[in-house]
C-alpha cells in the first residue's frame, strides 16, 4: 500500500459522523477492502499512465478538512432559481441552504424510505475494479445528497449542490457524495458547482456521483469544475441507464495541480441515451484529465460526446474516451468528437478515442484533433482593426462558446461565457502570445477521426 | 489616395506580382480584371498586410504613408478594407458582437469611446437592412451557414459599418446571382463619394454594369498589360483575355 493509501484508511476511522450511519458501514467496509488491496496506481497503469499521482503522495494528509466561515464574499454563485444546498469542505452549511423538497434529503436525515434507496442502490451503479477513488469513496462514505424522484414525479426546479472549498492549515481531505435516483418516467436536473475561496487550498477532495435512471426516466447533469488551482480533485460521475433512458451532461473544468474527472456511463438497457458536452481549460503548470468509458450493454443506444479543450503554456491534459459496444448491443449509434487547440509550443495533449465493437450492426464515429488556432480567421479579424491579441481571445472563446450556447439553461449559459471571458481577457498563458502562431509541421492539424 | 510602384511579391518563392504599378485618385474606383492565376487575390492580400506574402520589391504609399510597413490592423485603422472573395466562418462568436469589437476597435484609434450596446445594435440592424440581411444574421455566428450571398452582403455590411476610405472587393461576384449581385452593387455606389475609392477585383464585367468604374486594368502574369475605360471591360467579355496576352508576349 502507498502512504496515499495508509492515510486514506485512517482517516476513514477519524471521520466525525454527525448521524449515526450503521446502514453506511458495509458500503464503508468493502470500500476499505477493495482501496486496500488495490495497486497504486503508476506510470504503468493504463488508467492512469499520463496522470502520475505525485502531487497526492508528496503531502501526509491527516486531517478532514473544517468548515470555514466567510468564503461568501470570495464566491459568485449561479443565479439558479431552485433549490441550493451549499457544502462547505465536505459539510453541509444549513445557513446558505434552502429548504429541502421532499424529494431531496441529506444522507444524515434520509427517512426511512430515503435510507432504503441508499441500501438498496448507493454503490451499485458503481465500477470499482475499474476506478479506485470510487472504492475510497465508498470507504469514505459519511454525509452526502440523496435526490431521489418517485415514478412519473417531474421535479419542477433544478437541485443546485455547491461545494466549496476554503484554504486548510495543513494537508486536509474532504469527500462529496451524490446519489441520484430516478425513478420510471421522472425527470430533474442537478447542477454541481465546485468552486473555490482563496488560494493555497491545501486540499485533496474525492467527489463521487452516482446516477440510476429508470425507465423513460430524464436527466439533466451539469458538473461545474472552477476550482482554485492548488486544490487536488479527483472525480467521477456513474451514471446506469435503463431503458428508453435519458442523460444529457455537461462538464467543464479548468486544470489544477492534479484534476482527473471520469464519467462512466452504462447503457443496462435498450434504447437509452447519452449526450454529454465537455469543456477543459488548463494553463500554466496545470494538468488536466478527462476520462469517460460509455458502456454500451444492450442494443439501440445512442451516445453523443463532443469534448474540447484549450491548453497553453506548459499545461497539460489528457482525454480518453472509451466507447465499448457488447457484442449483443446492436444497433448503437455512438459519436464521439475531441477536439484541442495548443496555443503554446511546450502545452500537452494526450487524447486517445477508444472504440472497442463487438457487435457487427452499429454506426459508430470518433474523431480527434490538435490544432492551434486558424491563421486565415486571425487575418479576417485582423483585417477588420482587431488586434492580433483581442482576435486570440475572441477566437479562442468561440472554440468553446460553440458548446455553451448549446446549454439550455440560461444563467449556467452567461454564467459560463462571462467567467471564460474574463479568464481569456486575463491570462495570456490560456490563450498564448501576442502574435499569431505558424503551424509547424510538428504541430500540424493531426486528424485520428474514423467511422466504423 | 492609393499609389502602388513597382509592387513585386512572391509567396513560397514563386514570384506573383511583377513590378505591378497602380495609381488611385479620391473618390475613383478601378476595377482590375485578368484570368485565373494573374495575381487578383494576391494584390488584395498583400495590400491588406496578409502573411505568406514576401515583398519583394517596390512600394506602397497610402495617403502618403508607407502601407508596406504597418501590420494589419493598422492598415485597416488607415481605412484599408478588403470584402474577402472567401468570407471566414468563425462558429461561436456572434456576428454582432464581431462587428462591434471592429467598430470599436477603429474607434478607440479615432481617440473615441466604443458605442453603447444600445446604439450599436440599432445602427447594425439598420445596416443589415440596406443589405437586404435580415437582421436575425447578426445574432448568429459569424458567417456560420451563411450562404454565398449572405456572406457576400455580410462583407458589405462590415465595410458600411467600417467606413473605410479605401475598398478593396475581391472576387465579391463571383458565385452571385443578378439579384444578389445587385444588392450588393447598391450598397457599394450608396458609398460612393468624392473622398472613398475603389478597387474592384472581378473574373466578369458583368458586375461593372452596376458597379460603372472610372478605370479598367487588365492583371496578367503579375503585372497590369493594359488600361482603359469601362468599355475595355465589354472589350475583354468579347474577345477573352487570350489576345492581350499575346500582344504582352
Amino acid at each position: 500500500m502507498s502512504d496515499f493509501q495508509q492515510q486514506a484508511l485512517k482517516l476513514a476511522a477519524l471521520q466525525r459522523r454527525g448521524h449515526d450511519a450503521g446502514w453506511l458501514s458495509d458500503l464503508r467496509e468493502s470500500g476499505a477492502r477493495q482501496w486496500m488491496r488495490s495497486a497504486w496506481p503508476g506510470r504503468k497503469t493504463e488508467l492512469w499512465k499520463y496522470t502520475p499521482l505525485k502531487a497526492l503522495q508528496n503531502q501526509s494528509f491527516e486531517d478532514w478538512a473544517q468548515p470555514q466561515p466567510g468564503w461568501q464574499d470570495d464566491i459568485e454563485l449561479l443565479p439558479v432559481n431552485g433549490c441550493r444546498l451549499v457544502f462547505v469542505n465536505g459539510v453541509f452549511d444549513e445557513t446558505q441552504s434552502d429548504a429541502l423538497p421532499s424529494q431531496v434529503s441529506l444522507f444524515s436525515r434520509a427517512s426511512e424510505q430515503g435510507q432504503q434507496v441508499l441500501r438498496d442502490t448507493l454503490g451499485t451503479v458503481l465500477d470499482t475494479e475499474r476506478h479506485l477513488f470510487a472504492a475510497l469513496s465508498n470507504a469514505w462514505a459519511d454525509e452526502g445528497v440523496l435526490l431521489h424522484v418517485p415514478a412519473n414525479t417531474v421535479l419542477e426546479q433544478p437541485v443546485y449542490v455547491v461545494h466549496v472549498s476554503t484554504p486548510q492549515a495543513q494537508p486536509s481531505v474532504a469527500s462529496t457524495r451524490v446519489l441520484a435516483v430516478l425513478e420510471q418516467g421522472s425527470k430533474a436536473e442537478l447542477i454541481e458547482h465546485y468552486v473555490s475561496a482563496g488560494q493555497q487550498q491545501n486540499g485533496f477532495v474525492n467527489a463521487l456521483t452516482e446516477v440510476s435512471m429508470g425507465a423513460n426516466a430524464a436527466f439533466r447533469h451539469t458538473r461545474i469544475n472552477l476550482e482554485d488551482e492548488s486544490l487536488l480533485h479527483i472525480g467521477g460521475v456513474h451514471v446506469a441507464l435503463h431503458r428508453d433512458a435519458r442523460f444529457e451532461g455537461f462538464t467543464i473544468a479548468e486544470g489544477s495541480e492534479l484534476k482527473r474527472i471520469d464519467y462512466q456511463v452504462t447503457h443496462r438497457e435498450p434504447g437509452a441515451h447519452l449526450g454529454l458536452d465537455g469543456v477543459y481549460l488548463a494553463h500554466g503548470h496545470q494538468l488536466l484529465d478527462y476520462h469517460t468509458n460509455i458502456e454500451h450493454a444492450a442494443p439501440h443506444g445512442t451516445t453523443d460526446e463532443v469534448f474540447r479543450g484549450i491548453i497553453g503554456d506548459r499545461a497539460r491534459a489528457v482525454f480518453n474516451g472509451r466507447i465499448h459496444i457488447h457484442p449483443h448491443a446492436q444497433k448503437t449509434l455512438a459519436e464521439l468528437s475531441n477536439r484541442n487547440l495548443l496555443t503554446s509550443r511546450t502545452a500537452e495533449i494526450d487524447t486517445k478515442p477508444e472504440l472497442e465493437i463487438y457487435a457487427d450492426d452499429v454506426r459508430c464515429a470518433h474523431g480527434a484533433t490538435v490544432s492551434q488556432l486558424d491563421g486565415t480567421a486571425l487575418y479576417y479579424l485582423q483585417s477588420r482593426g482587431i488586434t492580433a491579441e483581442q482576435a486570440r481571445v475572441m477566437l479562442s472563446f468561440g472554440f468553446i462558446n460553440e458548446l455553451l450556447q448549446q446549454i439550455p439553461r440560461e444563467e449556467i449559459r452567461e454564467y459560463l461565457q462571462r467567467h471564460l471571458q474574463v479568464l481569456f481577457e486575463r491570462s495570456d498563458s490560456l490563450i498564448g502570445d501576442a502574435g499569431p502562431l505558424e503551424l509547424h509541421d510538428d504541430a500540424a492539424p493531426a486528424d485520428a477521426g474514423g467511422k466504423h | 489616395m492609393l499609389e502602388i510602384n513597382e509592387l513585386s511579391a512572391a509567396v513560397e518563392g514563386e514570384p506573383i506580382l511583377k513590378e505591378l504599378s497602380l495609381s488611385i485618385g479620391d473618390g475613383e474606383v478601378h476595377a482590375i480584371m485578368g484570368p485565373n492565376g494573374s495575381g487578383k487575390s494576391t494584390l488584395g492580400n498583400v495590400l491588406t498586410g496578409r502573411e505568406g506574402y514576401e515583398i519583394t520589391g517596390g512600394s506602397v504609399r497610402f495617403n502618403g504613408k508607407d502601407l508596406l510597413e504597418m501590420d494589419v490592423q493598422e492598415r485597416a485603422h488607415e481605412g484599408v478594407f478588403l470584402a474577402f472573395q472567401y468570407p471566414v466562418e468563425i462558429p461561436g462568436v456572434s456576428n454582432m458582437e464581431f462587428l462591434k469589437t471592429a467598430v470599436d476597435a477603429k474607434r478607440k484609434q479615432a481617440g473615441q469611446e466604443p458605442m453603447s450596446s444600445v446604439d450599436f445594435m440599432r445602427l447594425a440592424r439598420e445596416t443589415s437592412k440596406q443589405v437586404q440581411l435580415d437582421p436575425s444574421f447578426l445574432k448568429r455566428g459569424v458567417n456560420e451557414g451563411f450562404s454565398g450571398g449572405e456572406k457576400k452582403r455580410n462583407e458589405i455590411l462590415q465595410m458600411m459599418l467600417l467606413e473605410p476610405s479605401l475598398c478593396i472587393l475581391d472576387e465579391t461576384d463571383s458565385g452571385l446571382d443578378i439579384d444578389a449581385l445587385q444588392i450588393i452593387a447598391d450598397g457599394v455606389n450608396a458609398m460612393r463619394d468624392e473622398k472613398r475609392s475603389f478597387l474592384v477585383v472581378t473574373h466578369y464585367q458583368r458586375l461593372l454594369d452596376y458597379i460603372v468604374p472610372d478605370k479598367v486594368h487588365v492583371l496578367a502574369g503579375g503585372r497590369i498589360v493594359k488600361t482603359g475605360g469601362k468599355e475595355l471591360a465589354l472589350e475583354l467579355e468579347k474577345k477573352g483575355y487570350s489576345w492581350l496576352e499575346d500582344e504582352v508576349a
